[in-house]
């Protein structure tokens, strides 16, 4: 029965072939480790933003006087209408949390490489759209900071010469951040900005399964094929992989759900307290800080002296990573048979990173500052060293099988 | 790695877990006692928060009957308690109804010289320790035009709604200069002036009911929230080890 209804569908549709391509005989290397399980959470949490997001857009009212006392209404009065936005407010954390660790396993391990390029500069446009996607959410609920966040961040715009301010104007729709900016933020971020999001995900799938999957060993696993063309070194996908990212996701669930049942405002990161007072133009809050997963690049803004400056430099800051294909020449994907100078530097891109992501949260004193200023080189001086010492580093005979 | 990776999960998780209050005053902060399973504390403070600041400030995005709901109070003695508006037939507000206030904005800005907020999810922007020493803390101050003025809200609006409970009290300094040459107001504590309705220690536990009120009123879903976590958890748990063994079955043959 459900053969010959497959056959019918196959004849129609690639129903059995796509599952195949992708899943059943879709060949990744036997040895990932605890670091590729992000990518699946990733998908994951995209499936549950959407579908949290569904059921939030059914009762949220995009409206400058009613947005706020909408979030309230689903808080109390929509049945589990507090669980469905909960789970949207820490889903966005989450999303964050599993796509920046997804990051750096790529980084470690090499997976920007020749031939997965286009891998990388899918993930990055995909990394992107999340951020502004990210940006106009937060500014739904119409709080403070919702307010004040969008007011800073959409005024960074307006030191860019000539066009500046004419550009905040146009994505404002008006002088300030009002009704007609939360009106059309709403329509970006649940229609516009999805929509993109799904579509570049699907092309990072796509481009990830043509070249196949990078591992820990950094081992092309293509090079070593059996007499039927299937790699030695590779299992297929489902059940292996699939079975092995159920306790993936289930373990991830443990964590999303500690946070989503027992610190829902994670101790005001995420949920800030001053977001529980409706937006008002005439009051600025005392201290106006982005949402943790920005605070890095804030912090890189805000060591610049010069606005514009700084502007340009925390959009190089974003920029610099779509490069590091080209930057890192080294032809030894794994960290595990790279030089000393690698792992030296890539340690020092972490650790500047998670500063500035600190130091982006705290108001900014001169001793911050300068602080701010050192770790901005650092963050630089990673991808700058890492193009002059890559080509000639001192690097480890890289195993012909995957042994390990 | 393994290790690595589980280290990392718990730095993220430590760092998420700190407060981050905004301080204001910097003046030290009383703990509240807070207590959402104290049913009695609830009403208690549903009362008073109803006699004593509903008059002026809404709690707009909270239903009368939810109180009633959830600590135990039915529709008629919710109306009783809590209810003294009426609606625009001139009848008694219904407790289904939101818990607006009676006040127009511009009265409130003539009379105030600001709109005043609403009171519904203010413990989740303040937080209740500073809810809780906000309502002690204050004290005499004739350059202020209620005559009040109040440590951890310096030149506040409000008027002290609660004195004749509490009494009025003045606030001790005394004057120390700084390594810089400047003069600095060191506080020394509070004194009683005129006697109020209660004693300290009942005004303290009024106060404590109010802002238990109130932490409820911000969250009424807390109680609940809690306890659907656990089993959900716990679920996961269970869950967890049949996908582990699950993963170990199939991967036996994967060499």
């Amino acid at each position: 029965m459900f053969k010959s209804l497959m056959s019918w569908v196959d004849d129609r549709f690639p129903a059995t072939k796509m599952w195949n391509e992708h899943l059943a005989e879709y060949y990744a290397p036997k040895n990932f480790n605890f670091w590729y399980f992000f990518g699946s959470l990733a998908l994951l949490v995209l499936v549950i933003q959407i579908v949290s997001g569904i059921f939030l857009t059914m009762h949220y009212k995009p409206d400058g006087a009613m947005a706020f006392a909408s979030v309230e209404y689903i808080m109390r009065d929509v049945p589990y209408g507090w669980l469905i936005r909960y789970i949207h407010s820490t889903g966005a954390t989450a999303f964050f949390v599993v796509v920046y660790l997804h990051m750096f396993r790529g980084l470690m391990y090499g997976s920007f490489k020749k031939p997965r390029e286009l891998v990388w500069l899918f993930g990055m446009f995909i990394y992107l759209v999340l951020m502004a996607e990210a940006f106009m959410g937060y500014l739904l609920p119409w709080g403070q900071m919702s307010y004040w966040g969008a007011q800073v961040i959409i005024s960074l715009f307006g030191a860019l010469p000539i066009i500046g301010d004419p550009l905040t104007l146009w994505i404002r729709g008006d002088y300030v951040v009002s009704d007609a900016t939360l009106n059309r933020f709403f329509a970006l971020h649940v229609i516009a900005l999805p929509l993109v999001l799904i579509g570049l995900v699907v092309a990072h799938i796509i481009a990830l399964h043509e070249v196949g999957s990078n591992n820990p060993e950094g081992v092309e696993i293509k090079k070593n094929k059996d007499e039927n063309g299937i790699p030695l070194d590779g299992i297929p996908f489902h059940p292996y992989y699939s079975v092995k990212d159920i306790v993936g996701v289930v373990v991830f669930l443990i964590f999303f759900s500690i946070v989503v049942f027992f610190m829902p405002e994670g101790g005001g990161y995420l949920l800030e307290h001053a977001n529980f007072i409706p937006s008002d133009p005439l009051k600025t809050p005392e201290h106006i800080a982005p949402v943790w997963y920005f605070t890095p690049f804030y912090a890189i803004l805000r060591a610049v002296p010069d606005k514009l400056l700084g502007v340009i430099a925390m959009g190089a800051a974003i920029v610099v990573l779509f490069l590091l294909p080209w930057i890192d020449q080294c032809k030894v994907k794994s960290i595990r048979y790279r030089g000393t100078s690698f792992k030296v530097l890539l340690v020092a891109f972490v650790i500047s990173f998670f500063v500035l992501g600190w130091l982006g949260m705290m108001p900014a004193t001169p001793t911050l500052t300068l602080l701010a200023q050192i770790f901005s080189v650092v963050y630089f001086g990673f991808f700058i060293a890492l193009y002059f010492t890559s080509k000639n580093e001192k690097t480890k005979p890289v195993p012909e099988r995957i042994t390990k | 790695m393994k290790l690595i990776g589980r280290k990392l999960l718990s730095v993220i998780l430590v760092a998420f877990s700190g407060q981050l209050l905004a301080a204001g005053s910097g003046f030290p902060l009383d703990k509240a006692p807070v207590d959402l399973t104290d049913q009695e504390s609830l009403q208690r403070g549903a009362e008073g928060f109803a006699n004593y600041c509903l008059s002026c400030h809404a709690a707009e995005y909270m239903r009368y009957n939810r109180i009633g709901m959830d600590t135990g109070m039915s529709d008629v003695e919710v109306s009783e308690k809590l209810i003294s508006t009426r609606d625009a037939k001139g009848e008694k507000t219904k407790v289904g109804e939101l818990m607006k206030v009676a006040m127009t904005e511009d009265y409130s800005k003539e009379a105030f010289g600001t709109k005043i907020p609403g009171l519904t999810v203010i413990a989740r922007a303040k937080g209740a320790d500073w809810l809780y020493t906000y309502l002690r803390t204050f004290y005499m101050d004739d350059s202020r035009p209620t005559g009040m003025n109040n440590m951890v809200f310096p030149d506040v609006g409000m008027p002290h709604v609660l004195w004749e409970m509490q009494g009025l009290q003045k606030a001790n300094f005394s004057v120390e200069t700084g390594a810089d040459g400047n003069e600095k107001k060191i506080f020394e504590g509070m004194e009683i002036v005129q006697a109020g309705t209660m004693s300290a220690e009942e005004y303290d536990a009024f106060v404590g009911d109010l802002v238990n009120f109130m932490v409820y009123m911000a969250e009424p879903v807390q109680l609940e929230r809690k306890s659907l976590g656990t089993k959900v958890i716990v679920f996961l748990l269970i869950f967890a080890v049949i996908a582990y063994l699950l993963k170990k079955e199939y991967w036996k043959d994967v060499h």
